[in-house]
């Protein structure tokens, strides 16, 4: 019998811990078929600081490194300067790296660092129980902001990948979506982008993937996919938010 | 052997570049500058590369980066930055990555002053930064020590994958001294076969110290527990000067050792048997040095630039079998030898002619 389908060798055989309706695996998913076909599975160290995310270590085939809450770049870093032939990639939430983490995600950018970052957006602070994040939409209820998100004291949203694409040393970033099997190719389209940048030595490479929340948010997976795309994509801009010159030949 | 003028933080650099130490990153504070700059012009000559992180703490977690794939990294810097770092540091312990950090003390709590100071001692000594675990404390009194025992941190790190700090203070960093340029020991060190590097042609690996399982967590603590109290056994170094048949004892790392150093021998040249033990593993503390001397020693003078914090560790290692009493100065001021040759007079009713 032909075998259609199976499991990427990017990905391990340890279970996904997630919640049911959780996009994670899916985004996991990619990021392994992405390793697969580079064929540089044995070649990439990945990096994951703490969130939901921070599980990603027994998932993927590769090496990997645990860091710190918000330090996943600058760890990162440290990798890919000690090992600049080797490909460096972190998978971190918007919690982590729009919020704790941010100066570390503005100036891997700005040096123009040679790493990938897969940053996972569900507008709230998973791993902690669903508190608010600088993502949160406004009037967004979370344990934190139980009367809504109020952007009179708080502010709103932040746009993480917008201001990094201002950056010269951010040659491609992209936002993208997995909630349907066409954005789903598109996300898995950017991040394979966001690593032959890397394989090319190019710059610093950001793919900012909008996932679900189900359990965070209150509600079903399908309802939880209706929210993102009527929610979150009118105040996230959406698609390739940077291509620099020299990755528009890849 | 090739003899040079240097800082004492350039000596740093120096013996940080003849250990094989290929990547530094940091941030400038003064009165650790010296460090940096001073690699930033060399290491790149031999190959290596400096960094300068967006922040202290950026720069740690570089470091964490680095050693996590196996090479040898350090980090500089001052009292205020050093603060910034503690969360580096608890997570270097924890996942067993061996950086050398240097932490060129100056006067403090708050911002401070850029003076000497010895304020740090806690901090450095006992953690300093959330959970259960020590740094490797080397505590040199001149140039010479600051380049001899920065090519000991680095061999120290790699033989117990662990950080490894050297504290001086800014009267050292910046004091120039005739060094010696001497070559890397030969040390036999375990493989580095944790290495995240690629995962070619073997199992992946992975660096992480993260349990949500209490069972799992005790045993790493366990883990971590028992490396700490071998470290503890088997690294105590000091040094002694007049110690052996001295009935009263000044206790000083750093230049408060080099000060009692003259304190002792002023006394020794008024016929009073004094003498000196010099922490150079401020952690582990070397109690062993107390050892033969508790039951004769009649008082102790603990020499320091803070408000007294080693003397805690004095008065446990003589079992307070004798009385131990501070002399200190703070907030950038030293001591002279005859001050704390006074505070030992004076406390312990010493008369001059009691020994000549």
């Amino acid at each position: 019998m032909e075998k259609v389908f199976g499991r990427t060798k990017g990905l391990t055989d340890v279970p996904f811990h997630y919640c049911p309706g959780c996009t994670h695996g899916i985004i996991h998913r990619l990021i392994g078929e992405v390793l697969e076909e580079l064929d540089i599975i044995e070649d990439t160290i990945g990096v994951a600081p703490v969130g939901c995310t921070g599980f990603s270590l027994d998932f993927f085939s590769c090496d990997f490194v645990g860091a710190a809450h918000g330090r996943g770049q600058a760890v990162a870093t440290g990798i890919k300067r000690a090992l600049p032939d080797k490909i460096v990639f972190t998978i971190q939430g918007d919690g982590d790296i729009a919020a704790i983490g941010t100066a570390h995600a503005i100036h891997v950018a700005a040096r123009g660092e040679k790493i990938t970052s897969i940053m996972v957006n569900n507008a709230l602070f998973g791993m902690t129980g669903g508190q608010m994040a600088p993502t949160t939409l406004a009037g967004q209820v979370t344990t934190t902001s139980p009367y809504g998100r109020d952007c009179a004291v708080v502010g709103t949203p932040i746009d993480l990948p917008k201001t990094i694409a201002t950056l010269n040393g951010a040659v491609y970033v992209a936002a993208v979506s997995v909630d349907t099997p066409k954005n789903i190719m598109q996300a898995k389209k950017a991040i394979k982008k966001a690593f032959q940048v890397q394989q090319k030595g190019l710059g610093y490479a950001l793919v900012s993937v909008l996932s679900t929340c189900p359990t965070n948010w209150g509600l079903s997976p399908v309802d939880s996919l209706k929210w993102l795309r009527e929610n979150m994509m009118p105040v996230y801009q959406m698609g390739e938010l940077k291509v620099a010159k020299e990755v528009e030949a890849l | 052997m090739e003899k040079v003028l240097l800082k004492g933080n350039e000596a740093i650099a120096e013996a940080a570049i003849r250990s094989g130490c290929k990547l530094f990153f940091g941030y400038p504070i003064t009165p650790s500058t010296e460090i940096v700059e001073y690699l930033s012009k060399n290491l790149p000559k031999a190959g290596g590369l400096v960094l300068q992180g967006e922040d202290e703490i950026a720069s740690i977690n570089m470091c964490h980066g680095a050693a996590a794939t196996g090479a040898r990294v350090m980090t500089a810097s001052s009292s205020p930055g050093y603060s910034l770092k503690q969360e580096g540091l608890s997570n270097l312990a924890a996942n067993e990555l061996p950086v050398v950090i240097v932490n060129i003390n100056r006067a403090g709590p708050g911002l401070g002053g850029l003076g000497p100071s010895q304020a740090d001692y806690f901090q450095c000594t006992k953690g300093g930064g959330h959970g259960d675990y020590r740094l490797i404390v080397l505590a040199p009194s001149k140039a010479q020590e600051m380049y001899d025992y920065t090519m000991n941190a680095f061999d120290l790190a790699d033989k117990y994958r662990t950080p490894v700090l050297i504290l001086a203070d800014g009267f050292l960093g910046q004091m120039m001294e005739p060094i010696e340029l001497k070559e890397r020991p030969a040390v036999e060190l375990p493989a580095k076969d944790w290495a995240t590097n690629g995962c070619k042609g073997r199992a992946k690996r992975k660096i992480c110290s993260y349990a949500l399982t209490n069972e799992v967590m005790e045993g790493y603590c366990l883990q971590w527990e028992k490396k700490f109290a071998g470290i503890q056994q088997a690294e105590q170094q000091w040094e002694e000067f007049y110690a052996d048949d001295a009935e009263y004892l000044f206790v000083g790392y750093g230049t408060c050792g080099r000060i009692a150093k003259d304190a002792v021998l002023k006394a020794r040249a008024m016929g009073l048997k004094v003498g000196l033990i010099r922490p150079i593993t401020l952690w582990p503390f070397p109690e062993k040095a107390f050892a033969p001397i508790k039951n004769t020693v009649k008082g102790i003078v603990c020499v320091e630039l803070n408000a007294g914090q080693m003397i805690e560790d004095v008065k446990l290692a003589i079992e307070c079998k004798a009385p131990v009493v501070l002399c200190n100065r703070q907030g950038g001021m030293l001591p002279s030898e005859n001050y704390i040759l006074d505070a030992m007079l004076k406390n312990f009713n010493i008369a001059i002619s009691e020994g000549v």
